[in-house]
């Protein structure tokens, strides 16, 4: 589930499902993420350092997943896609 | 029948506005990129419909716009050849919004450290695209001026950007450190006579000059005189707001400092103040008209803690001699319980006859003058506030 000008960005609506081989983590979902969509490359993570930007966080399963491994394995309920991982923007000025 | 085209980049998207050459009535497209910042926007001089756009967010980062149309449709221009130039929904594909410091062996320096609002050094890190601007030969160049400070190149219509390395490595950076609004780099000219001279300026650091195509830097700001600094006279660490330059006498500069409009009729080497009888010398905008190279405009600003005009007037202030002499332009303009601010990028000049003269603020609103001055009104009155403005003056067949 990605932010609302993200969406306008990449030219899609509502939810983007992405399929990834083996155990899905974060990085593997980004990766497969920015190779679909390429104009998302350095919107979400630091271009060089892969790095999460800092207005952005993650979340899945009313957990917080900003400051967990990107090679920690996903949620199941992720990975079998009966719960969205969100991209969410931090609420921040006007 | 000539026509202008205004480039207006705004806090939230881009506009177009489009007049003939009486400029009087305009149509206003946008706004483009809704809810972006835009920081610039500009058009090639060699291909006027080819025009960049800088589009950034504090949340997503940079992404560089490109339209070959005149403003009408904008593409990323990473999308590979022979690629659809357009994703699921009809929104342009591509890749163009990697600036990456250059720290290879080869051609780059080490990122080293600059200095810290507080005096401490700092890593240099790459924010956002404060100006672009387009080759005066070739389309396909374009030079970006960023923040943290340093100037890419692309010479693929901006797909891939290259940085010249040379300006932030010559030695000084550790010395340089950010103005109010950041550490940018928002000044690049090209000098029309010597396709291997650069002038370039940054908050606060100073104006620098290239005389060999961007390999090797040197600081150009000897008569610059800085109170807020602790060697007034440094070498660099002075805030430059603006730099502009008549191409026909593309060795007079003249720069609105964070305090005191300078001149220069060497190139750069020296400057002297020509604040003259300015109500206050403190401003961001400066710009010369397009066929008198000594006729001069500036905005001046209340002072460095109270970005509005003096007295609630909104005046642009015009010199006829180059300097030291100024005539207040009042004519249309709000001359009571006015607060805006003009930003450095926000004045432009089309090269019409008379000169048209236009610039935007920081309350939406954005002001043309077809008569080089004497007179006001404004095109826009709303739009989000005003970031930058540039003009394009096109042939009837553009």
């Amino acid at each position: 589930m990605l932010p609302q000008h993200l969406r306008t960005l990449a030219g899609v609506r509502g939810d983007v499902e992405i399929e990834v081989e083996g155990q899905a983590t974060l990085r593997l979902v980004l990766d497969a993420l920015e190779t679909r969509y390429p104009m998302l490359r350095g919107t979400i993570r630091d271009h060089v350092t892969q790095q999460r930007r800092p207005y952005l966080r993650f979340f899945a399963c009313e957990q917080d997943l900003s400051h967990e491994s990107p090679d920690a394995p996903l949620p199941d309920a992720v990975t079998s896609g009966a719960e969205p991982l969100i991209i969410l923007g931090a609420i921040a000025g006007g | 029948m000539s026509k202008v085209r205004v480039l207006v980049g705004t806090r939230k998207g881009a506009f177009v506005l489009t007049s003939d050459g009486k400029r009087e009535k305009w149509d206003v497209s946008g706004p483009h990129f809704a809810g972006w910042e835009i920081y610039h926007v500009k058009g090639s001089p060699v291909n006027p419909n080819r025009i960049y756009a800088s589009q950034c967010s504090g949340w997503f980062g940079q992404i560089i716009q490109r339209s070959d149309d005149g403003g009408k449709t904008w593409v990323q221009p990473g999308t590979p050849r022979g690629q659809p130039t357009t994703g699921p929904g009809g929104m342009p594909k591509g890749e163009s919004n990697k600036f990456v410091y250059d720290t290879s062996a080869e051609t780059g320096n080490p990122l080293t450290t600059h200095q810290w609002y507080d005096g401490t050094q700092h890593p240099w890190e790459f924010k956002r695209v404060w100006h672009i601007e387009p080759s005066l030969t070739d389309p396909n160049t374009v030079y970006a001026g960023v923040e943290d400070a340093a100037l890419f190149r692309s010479t693929d219509g901006g797909q891939n950007w290259q940085e010249l390395s040379g300006l932030r490595g010559h030695g000084t950076g550790p010395k340089w450190q950010p103005g109010a609004g950041g550490m940018c780099l928002h000044t690049v000219i090209l000098d029309p006579s010597n396709p291997d001279r650069i002038f370039i300026a940054i908050s606060a650091a100073g104006a620098f000059r290239t005389d060999d195509g961007g390999k090797t830097w040197k600081p150009i700001n000897r008569g610059l005189h800085s109170q807020y600094i602790p060697d007034p006279n440094a070498e660099v660490g002075h805030c430059v707001h603006h730099i502009a330059m008549n191409p026909t006498r593309p060795r007079v500069l003249f720069m609105q400092k964070h305090w005191d409009v300078m001149r220069s009729d060497d190139a750069g080497d020296s400057w002297k103040e020509v604040s003259g009888n300015l109500p206050t010398d403190f401003g961001f905008v400066i710009d010369v008209h397009a066929h008198e190279p000594e006729t001069i405009y500036v905005v001046p600003i209340k002072s460095d803690g109270e970005h509005f005009p003096p007295d609630g007037k909104l005046r642009v202030y015009r010199s006829r001699t180059g300097g030291n002499e100024w005539e207040a332009l009042t004519k249309g303009l709000p001359q009571s319980d006015c607060y805006v601010n003009v930003l450095r990028d926000a004045m432009a000049v089309d090269s019409l006859d008379s000169c048209g003269i236009y610039f935007g603020t920081t309350g939406g609103q954005v002001y043309a003058s077809a008569n080089a001055g004497d007179s006001w009104a404004p095109i826009v009155r709303d739009l989000p506030a005003v970031l930058s403005v540039e003009v394009q003056t096109l042939s009837g067949s553009n």
